[in-house]
């Protein structure tokens, strides 16, 4: 019984990562990239010489989905320390 | 030495390597065969999976239309990058920890049902085979024009390599050999690019250069890169570079399609069952993607570097004073000049040169010695025709490189075309041998005879594909993104999906659900390429963007049919429970 509580707390956590990163995912590659890339093109700095939604949609998306694949990476091994549910090495 | 000689010398020596590695991994049982015995380490399975994933056309293409459409082409990049968060959050870490060897073992078990397995047979076999097309046609072009020789002879070549190490050795065969070819695409992908940023903008780092100034004509007259190139475009009558042209919502809706297309790929999501754990899958996601990216953001640098070069050196130049290079591809049929106005000039603008799709040539050549062709020709001003592929391909050229650099570039596209037929194959066979025989048609068979099946399925897979790779029903091949991805967009990923997070789905919603799901899908792409003689896509989404469209119908149907019957046996949902505990994966 103990475990299963334990599974279930870690189930609701991992959804609530899950979110949060697919909430980020989307507003740099679809967001920025796609939906608002005219405004951020005319109204935020440059990145160099880039128009800043022109490089978030070319370079900064991809960058940016390597960074969320290592967060999600460190927060999810995190948890299953966190309820005991990690494989023993 | 000649440059014939270091194309034989460099592809030769990376097959040899190929042949080696399968030599020394020959698969036993059915483990091996297709999950190389499920301890490959992170970091390798990353470097396999990347190899996997890039095929012949991103190493070719993507930065030939790049280089054309500028901010338009960002859905590729950003479609083919951002599906691997999908795929790594959602989909992959349970279907690892589910423990079985295929995708479609994981819908015929969580839903219980034969018709399921029945219909994610079809979807694997039917996405992968027009996937596996283009390899070998890719395969096939590139021996064509490296070594003058049919087209044919190179499709066979290519099918008869795979063969023997993908078909033989299963997935123990092709890992380390993808491995080997990853390596291969990175040296032949940047090493030019480092060289052409050098040259043009004076950074080392192309991903810098990109977004740092053109100094080629000097610090004086020192502009932004992409400044420069919006100019050159809108002078000779293009749309800006960074601009680009696309409806807001096709390009949302293509984005959208790719990636979660991207996150259904057999042949991809099998890759990450080679690993020991849960935890493995996440770390190797993580390499996955950095090896991808390497190459990612390199294409958009190239891109914007060969345009520049491009119409900086061909455009009001003589045709005597043009680079070599230009000859060269010249010969190969790749470029093509007219002198519509007879000024012996190059001129080259916006708007094509000729009707039809590729040049004829005559054998004749013209007053300042270029190639006649015989196409009719239209009355735009535009002079200078070039097969956006040989932005890649010419690129080494085009920086002064040494030919051995030519010659890795030519290495690179076979590896990139070898190492994706052969995961795909590997999906095909075990969906053969595995979803259909061993599951449903003869549950009885040893392992032994399961893996001689495999091999069984995976030569007549190849007699198949190398079959269309000679002769591509054209108007299939032309789409093969807007069916590979729109169909695992809009069956693998949602249904795979509600499988892991929603307990309560059940098979009465999730058949129709995929069915309606690919059907949609399937209609209106063929709709419009077979049927429809216009393009007034309904609210202007393009095929290659309906995926997604058809995804939410599936979400739909799946979800309300399930909620409104009997939820799964308990026995199903204990299993869900079991895959969404990271611990304890076999």
């Amino acid at each position: 019984m103990k475990e299963q509580t334990a599974q279930c707390a870690h189930w609701h956590a991992s959804i609530r990562i899950v979110i949060s990163i697919l909430l980020i995912w989307f507003l740099v590659s679809l967001g920025c990239g796609v939906l608002f890339r005219e405004y951020l093109d005319t109204h935020m700095p440059t990145v160099g010489g880039a128009p800043f939604g022109f490089w978030m949609a070319q370079q900064g998306s991809i960058l940016s989905f390597i960074g969320l694949l290592l967060l999600y990476r460190f927060l999810m091994n995190r948890l299953d320390k966190k309820h005991g549910l990690e494989d023993a090495s | 030495m000649s440059q014939e000689l270091w194309n034989y010398l460099l592809i030769g020596l990376s097959f040899a390597i190929y042949i080696g590695i399968a030599l020394r991994s020959k698969a036993g049982s059915t483990e091996d065969y297709y999950v190389a015995g499920g301890g490959v380490s992170p970091f390798a399975n990353g470097m396999a999976t990347a190899a996997d994933w890039m095929s012949a056309a991103t190493f070719i293409s993507m930065a030939g239309g790049i280089a054309a459409s500028g901010y338009n082409a960002s859905r590729f990049l950003m479609g083919w990058t951002g599906g691997f968060v999908l795929l790594t959050t959602l989909i992959v870490p349970y279907l690892r920890k589910f423990g079985k060897v295929t995708v479609v073992d994981f819908l015929g078990d969580r839903f219980d049902s034969t018709t399921a397995r029945l219909v994610g047979v079809v979807c694997a076999i039917f996405i992968s085979m027009t996937y596996i097309m283009g390899q070998m046609r890719g395969v096939g072009l590139v021996f064509s024009r490296l070594f003058e020789i049919e087209i044919a002879t190179g499709v066979l070549i290519g099918a008869a390599i795979v063969f023997f190490y993908a078909g033989i050795g299963g997935m123990k065969g092709i890992t380390y050999t993808q491995v080997a070819q990853y390596v291969v695409m990175v040296f032949a992908y940047t090493i030019p690019a480092i060289f052409i940023s050098l040259l043009l903008t004076g950074n080392v780092i192309p991903q810098f250069g990109l977004i740092g100034t053109y100094t080629k004509e000097g610090a004086e007259v020192a502009v932004p890169l992409l400044e420069k190139l919006n100019q050159l475009n809108v002078d000779l009558g293009f749309a800006k570079y960074t601009d680009g042209n696309l409806d807001t919502l096709d390009m949302f809706c293509i984005t959208a399609a790719l990636m979660f297309g991207t996150a259904g790929l057999p042949h991809v999501i099998v890759r990450f069952f080679t690993v020991k754990s849960v935890k493995a899958v996440r770390t190797s996601a993580c390499w996955t993607l950095a090896c991808i990216a390497l190459i990612y953001l390199t294409a958009p640098a190239i891109g914007a570097f060969a345009r520049v070069n491009f119409i900086n050196e061909v455009n009001q130049s003589t045709y005597e004073d043009v680079p070599e290079w230009f000859h060269n591809w010249e010969d190969r049929g790749l470029i093509a000049w007219v002198d519509k106005n007879q000024d012996g000039i190059l001129q080259h603008q916006s708007g094509a040169v000729f009707e039809g799709r590729v040049p004829e040539f005559s054998d004749e050549r013209g007053l300042s010695g270029e190639r006649i062709i015989t196409n009719t020709l239209t009355a735009n001003a535009n002079e200078v025709y070039y097969d956006q592929d040989i932005l890649v391909m010419a690129n080494p050229e085009m920086a002064g490189l040494p030919r051995w650099v030519i010659a890795l570039v030519m290495a690179g596209c076979v590896a990139a075309a070898l190492s994706t037929a052969a995961g795909l194959l590997l999906v095909l066979s075990t969906s053969i041998s595995h979803d259909l025989m061993k599951k449903v048609l003869k549950p009885n068979m040893t392992d032994k005879q399961e893996v001689h099946y495999a091999r069984l399925a995976s030569f007549f897979s190849l007699v198949i594909a190398a079959y269309f790779g000679i002769n591509p029903p054209s108007a299939i091949v032309a789409k093969t993104v807007a069916f590979a991805f729109g169909l695992a967009a809009s069956s693998f990923f949602p249904t795979i999906l509600m499988g892991i997070f929603f307990k309560r789905v059940n098979k009465y919603g999730a058949i129709p659900g995929m069915v309606c799901g690919i059907t949609f899908t399937f209609s209106y792409i063929t709709y419009f390429q077979f049927f429809a003689d216009h393009s007034n896509y309904w609210l202007g989404i393009s095929p290659e963007g309906i995926g997604f469209v058809g995804m939410i119908i599936n979400f739909v149907i799946t979800l309300s049919i399930s909620y409104l019957t009997p939820p799964p046996s308990a026995k199903i949902q204990a299993m869900v429970e079991e895959i969404r505990n990271p611990s304890g994966a076999k």
